[in-house]
């Protein structure tokens, strides 16, 4: 995502020289992935909107220890991870907080990808295993049907029926949790 | 509070100022928690009566030297502990050197020294009361730089405050210096090591509570 930290760039750059609206259009750009980013990591997605705004006061009141010299992303990453574990600590759980790419949290291109994942991961870890596997490999990872069969332990046709199945298994869970 | 509001509300102050003023600040404070340390010492506990001959200045510019550098190892680590993203392993290593060098001085000196007078030299005469004199007036010097700390964003709070802890204990180490008499590198290595390791604990078990942001 090499936008979004040359945009990152320029919006820090205008906002050194006290461009207030760069600024909020550096935050507005932060919001979602960090939404995204808690959602998917927050067991309780109705808390990622309360963490998000602390992330947001955070990156403002700690701004002085952005160096403008350095990359943005370890620095935000950082921040939010932060909170995160913090957010646990005040809830009394004892949780591991893995230690990812700082780029996970900037390369949400797509605000909406945070909740959509969630969702689909629920969906998908309703399926069997080997069925889940065919179906992410062949749907989300863009393999044919034909290469990712022997690798689930499938024959070329037994795949596609398993496909089948699978779509409308998980048709019938969002039909359901529709309800 | 709706989130573009807030966006709204903080965008009223925009900028990013750079970490040079946080630096600036937090030698400040601890510089002018060392000068009350320093004044404490000679106005309290005397200055040690060779400072202005010639031996005695040069043990105390020597020992200042080594703890000062001690200090300056805590400045530079805070600085990366205080700040997202970066990595203290530079300055953890210097710190590294910084205690190897000493142990290894430590050892020349006593390879030198007749096995008989080891004990004498490495206890020399105030060996109980030196640490804690540096503790004591480390927390004079703890307390305001833990103050400005407060400014940083330490991941790790409680490894912060230790980095924190040990600019104090430096810090203050080199103000008793003023006083103590002591000139053998084996007790500079040792109790005044210790001392300053005593008010790095103290800073990590305050910046553990006071260093939350």
């Amino acid at each position: 995502m090499e936008d979004i930290d040359l945009q990152i760039q320029s919006l820090i750059a205008r906002s050194l020289r006290g461009d207030g609206a760069a600024y909020g259009q550096l935050l507005s750009l932060l919001a979602p992935r960090l939404r995204a980013y808690f959602i998917r990591r927050s067991p309780d997605p109705s808390d990622a909107e309360d963490l998000v705004q602390e992330t947001l006061i955070a990156i403002h009141t700690k701004r002085a220890t952005y160096d403008p010299a350095l990359p943005f992303a370890p620095w935000v990453y950082g921040i939010a991870r932060y909170k995160l574990i913090d957010h646990f600590r005040r809830r009394g759980v004892r949780r591991h907080v893995p230690l990812e790419e700082a780029g996970v949290l900037l390369d949400q291109a797509d605000t909406e990808v945070g909740a959509t994942r969630v969702d689909l991961q629920r969906l998908l870890s309703r399926l069997p295993a080997r069925q889940r596997g065919l179906l992410e490999d062949v749907r989300l990872r863009g393999m044919t049907i034909a290469e990712a069969a022997p690798l689930h332990g499938y024959s070329e046709g037994a795949a596609k029926v398993a496909l089948h199945r699978s779509m409308k298994s998980l048709s019938a869970s969002v039909a359901a949790d529709e309800d | 509070m709706k989130t573009d509001d807030l966006i709204a509300a903080l965008a009223l102050e925009p900028g990013f100022p750079g970490p040079g003023r946080l630096a600036g600040r937090l030698v400040l404070w601890s510089g002018a928690g060392a000068l009350v340390a320093a004044v404490l010492t000679v106005v309290a506990m005397g200055p040690r009566p060779d400072l202005s001959e010639g031996p005695g200045l040069a043990s105390f510019m020597g020992k200042a030297g080594f703890t000062l550098t001690l200090a300056a190892a805590g400045l530079w680590l805070t600085r990366r502990l205080g700040q997202p993203g970066v990595s203290a392993r530079r300055p953890l290593l210097a710190l590294i050197l910084l205690i190897g060098g000493g142990g290894a001085a430590m050892a020349v000196e006593l390879a030198m020294t007749p096995p008989s007078a080891r004990a004498a030299q490495l206890m020399g005469h105030s060996a109980v009361s030196c640490p804690l004199v540096i503790l004591g007036l480390g927390l004079l010097v703890l307390g305001p730089a833990l103050a400005a700390a407060r400014r940083l964003a330490p991941l790790r709070p409680g490894a912060a405050g230790a980095a924190v802890g040990l600019l104090a204990g430096g810090l203050s180490a080199t103000a008793y210096g003023l006083h103590c008499a002591e000139s053998a590198v084996s007790f500079l290595v040792v109790w005044y090591g210790l001392g300053v390791l005593a008010t790095a604990v103290m800073g990590a078990a305050l910046g553990a509570r006071f260093l939350r942001w």
